[in-house]
């Protein structure tokens, strides 16, 4: 009964991806067929290579290689910094309790909960004044300071649940804020870390918002330039291109999940049981 | 007496709640001193107080002679063991030894030297390059102690260290934390809540209770002459037994009987008035020498718990409750009558509005 049901739902859910990429690999006169869920006759890698190289988007006919390493170029950067800032943070909150520290965390994880559309505009404005809109640094920038409440939500809780007498015993040896960080608690913090990553890559790179708005069409992160390729209305529709920039765009969160997911569901349980 | 550590009118509040207030304490060279209490009591904020990790809201705190109350932990030559021994997982025990020593940028040498040195006090030379979840309870601890060790400290601050092993093996540590006493002769600060740990370790327990520290003594004095109820309540198992009554002179009446106190060591001279006279069960006195004890009491068996060492026996004395220590060989039943007795020079006199001893 169980294995039933799940074998039901994964059909459910893969279905989608087996017709995706069937039909990838098919050219346009078969799809004109209609027959969506036979494998291809012929099989063609064709639509691939056109989608990643050859596609257009506005006056650019480069495919999505482009939008491919401009991703890249955000997202490298923007998990760095993100991770980096609020592991400090949650450590900072955790362990050197300040005077309204308490308060300071309480409005940052408000921050969680104002809607994205709200900001959108104001951001434009502080952006443009600090010369960043529309450059890759403004999207990372932008990218850094969204991550920052749930980042250090979850670093802060990760920290808390390591016992206090651990951070006590490195003090009276003389260890200080970065000397705890990076020799106790660091080493200790792996599990979180792997979490926080695949958490801002994921996040990061299915992120079509703020790409849409803070960026041009030089810089363009890849998840817009799908859209594009996707959306356009004019020609033909190829739907084999369609699928195959689909499924490029689509690889990097996947083999973050496939590499890490062992470590993922364990940092999860660690922060979950600890404490 | 040469003062180590010197604690002057210490006030610790967290808010508007007074964790310790006006609190004075002084402890001598090479003295073993056990704070005692139950939970909440304030024992180990004081020792995170001494150790540098809370700040203080007024007082000072001198460690040899310098005034250390704002100093960083790390510069207050201490060592402190935890309860859960706090040894850094990811590193082997040569690193938790030598990991006061890289932060205070002492050379390579030293430190080999030192941890050596450590390793060979402690016996866990075999144990160095192990990391801490190889290693059993009691080795945790000596690893935890040999961090203090290595630092060359002369005040060891001990937090609960045995709590959280089991009965067997917080015995035989009890008497390794003694005999590293006797080695090295280091002033050590010891907080329990377990009084056969305070009573076996220390040279003077304080107890505290709410903030204060209660009574400040030798284990002998604690026990043979608790400073007022809470002491004499707080030590001893089973706890002492109390009768209610009024004292004149040296007649204390209650509505157990009229006894006499002559030959009781009061502490001042003695007031009459609402009076607790207190007897611990193993001051309670059976058979012959029940008979020609100073105070007699018949009594019936209610309820005995053998213990195999001796055998813990409750009595009902005209309605109140007496427990009494009994040697394990004698055979008694429930129901049976057991004459009680006992002699003043043991009893603990309280006055009952002050609860203080007379």
């Amino acid at each position: 009964m169980l294995y039933g049901t799940l074998l039901v739902v994964s059909l459910y859910y893969l279905l989608p991806l087996y017709v995706m990429v069937v039909t990838s690999l098919k050219g346009m006169p078969e799809i004109r067929l209609g027959n969506i869920f036979s494998p291809p006759v012929e099989v063609t890698l064709e639509p691939w290579v056109k989608a990643w190289a050859e596609a257009c988007t506005g006056i650019n006919c480069d495919g999505l290689s482009r939008g491919f390493w401009n991703s890249v170029q955000i997202l490298i950067p923007s998990v760095i910094l993100s991770i980096a800032v609020a592991s400090v943070n949650g450590y900072a909150l955790a362990n050197w309790k300040f005077r309204g520290s308490e308060l300071f965390f309480t409005i940052l994880i408000i921050g969680a909960f104002i809607p994205y559309q709200t900001m959108l505009y104001p951001l434009v404005i502080i952006l443009r004044e600090i010369g960043l809109m529309g450059k890759l640094g403004g999207l990372v920038l932008v990218h850094t300071v969204f991550g920052m409440p749930i980042l250090t939500l979850l670093f802060r809780n990760y920290f808390a649940a390591i016992p206090e007498e651990l951070f006590k015993a490195a003090r009276i040896d003389g260890a200080g804020f970065w000397g705890i960080y990076f020799r106790i608690m660091l080493p200790m913090s792996l599990p979180i870390f792997v979490v926080a990553i695949i958490l801002q890559v994921t996040g990061i790179w299915n992120d079509f918002l703020f790409g849409v708005i803070y960026t041009k069409p030089d810089t363009y992160p890849m998840t817009v330039q799908l859209n594009n390729i996707v959306n356009s209305v004019q020609g033909i529709k190829e739907y084999n291109v369609n699928m195959a920039a689909t499924l490029l765009t689509g690889l990097v969160p996947l083999i973050i999940y496939f590499v890490s997911g062992k470590l993922f569901v364990r940092g999860i349980a660690a922060g979950a049981v600890k404490g | 007496m040469d003062t180590n550590i010197a604690i002057k009118n210490l006030d610790l509040s967290f808010g508007a709640i007074n964790v310790l207030q006006d609190l004075n304490l002084d402890v001598a060279k090479g003295e073993f001193l056990v704070l005692l209490g139950s939970s909440g009591c304030g024992k180990s904020t004081l020792l995170n107080c001494i150790a540098g990790l809370l700040d203080v809201t007024d007082g000072q705190i001198h460690i040899g002679g310098r005034n250390v109350t704002w100093e960083e932990p790390s510069n207050r030559g201490i060592g402190m063991v935890f309860q859960s021994y706090a040894l850094y997982p990811q590193m082997t025990v040569e690193g938790n030894l030598s990991f006061g020593l890289k932060n205070a940028g002492v050379s390579r040498e030293q430190i080999t030297e030192k941890v050596a040195q450590a390793a060979k006090t402690l016996q866990i030379e075999p144990l160095l390059k192990r990391k801490p979840r190889a290693l059993s309870g009691g080795q945790r601890q000596r690893v935890a102690i040999g961090r203090a060790l290595v630092r060359d400290v002369e005040v060891f601050l001990f937090d609960e260290p045995l709590s959280n092993l089991d009965a067997k093996l917080r015995a035989e540590l009890r008497v390794e934390i003694k005999q590293l006493h006797q080695t090295l002769g280091n002033t050590m600060i010891y907080v329990t809540h377990d009084q056969i740990e305070a009573m076996t370790l220390a040279d003077r327990i304080a107890i505290m209770k709410g903030g204060k520290i209660l009574q400040l003594d030798t284990p002998n004095q604690i026990y043979n002459r608790p400073a007022n109820k809470y002491v004499a309540e707080f030590i001893g198992s089973p706890t002492m037994n109390f009768f209610d009554g009024t004292l004149s002179g040296t007649a204390f009446s209650c509505p157990q009987g009229d006894f006499s106190v002559e030959g009781y060591e009061f502490a001042a001279t003695p007031s009459a008035g609402a009076t607790l006279l207190g007897i611990r069960p193993e001051h309670i006195l059976t058979g012959d020498q029940a008979a020609t004890a100073q105070v007699r009491l018949p009594a019936t068996v209610d309820l005995v718990e053998p213990l195999g060492s001796d055998t813990l026996v409750r009595c009902d004395v005209a309605g109140q409750s007496v427990w009494a220590r009994l040697d394990g060989q004698t055979p008694i039943e429930p129901g049976a009558d057991l004459p009680l007795g006992f002699n003043a020079n043991l009893v603990n006199l309280f006055s009952k509005t002050s609860e203080n001893r007379l």
